[in-house]
């Protein structure tokens, strides 16, 4: 299990659009090998069937796929975005965080789910997320909630 | 009481909110069965309260359960006033 740790976090990410930026958080999981090529494609799949629904609060975006789709290891990774980018929710638009959830079917999965439900229940957590401008700026505030 | 908390796929989304409904009933006292699931298995599950986004509550016009929306998923707010105005204690 790996909950935002150094590697799966990259800041101020110039994206051009929603799948994009769906993609960035992908391939971070990716490149670590939580995932496999497939579960981005999944992602980017779910978001033009179903919409920006993962679109969860103002600037927050949880994409992700189903374990069968390529899941390695259960894993949340975040892409802070440079520039606010529109998902075409109606109200939770534009996104600036994007949280790349590896969405395991292991009790891991609801552990990750619960910490970043504590994490971002708290509006002071987000701001610090938003407002990082380095790594140990965002482990400082997830590390509260480790 | 049955509520289920509703997302596209039934793996992410829906598990957080499943979350933050059951911490709102249980703050309120209210007991509830909450299941997530997702939006083509709710249409065939009977509940006595769907809660989702409304981005999908569109696609569950219809449904027997009462519909009820929640914009924003971790804003405990939001989440505990619509469980106040919309369900009620059985």
């Amino acid at each position: 299990m790996k909950f935002l740790e150094e590697t799966i976090i990259q800041l101020n990410v110039e994206v051009n659009d929603a799948e994009e930026a769906i993609d960035a958080a992908g391939q971070l999981l990716l490149k670590n090998q939580l995932i496999q090529p497939s579960y981005i494609e999944a992602m980017k799949h779910a978001y033009k069937k179903n919409g920006p629904y993962f679109v969860l609060a103002p600037q927050i975006a949880i994409p992700h796929a189903r374990p069968e789709d390529g899941v390695n290891e259960a894993a949340v990774s975040l892409v802070q975005l440079k520039e606010p980018i529109s998902f075409g929710h109606a109200i939770n638009d534009p996104v600036s965080l994007v949280f790349g959830l590896g969405a395991a079917s292991s009790a891991e999965h609801l552990t990750l789910l619960r910490k970043l439900t504590t994490l971002l229940n708290d509006p002071q957590n987000i701001d610090q997320l938003l407002q990082a401008t380095t790594i140990d700026e965002i482990q400082k505030t997830i590390g509260m909630e480790r | 009481m049955k509520v289920l908390t509703v997302c596209g796929l039934g793996q992410g989304t829906s598990l957080i909110l499943k979350m933050n409904v059951e911490q709102a009933l249980g703050d309120m006292g209210i007991r509830a069965d909450v299941e997530h699931t997702d939006v083509s298995t709710a249409s065939s599950m009977n509940a006595d309260y769907i809660i989702t986004s409304n981005e999908l509550a569109e696609s569950l016009q219809g449904h027997k359960a009462k519909i009820v929306i929640v914009n924003n998923y971790f804003d405990m707010d939001e989440i505990n006033e619509a469980v106040k105005a919309n369900i009620e204690a059985s």
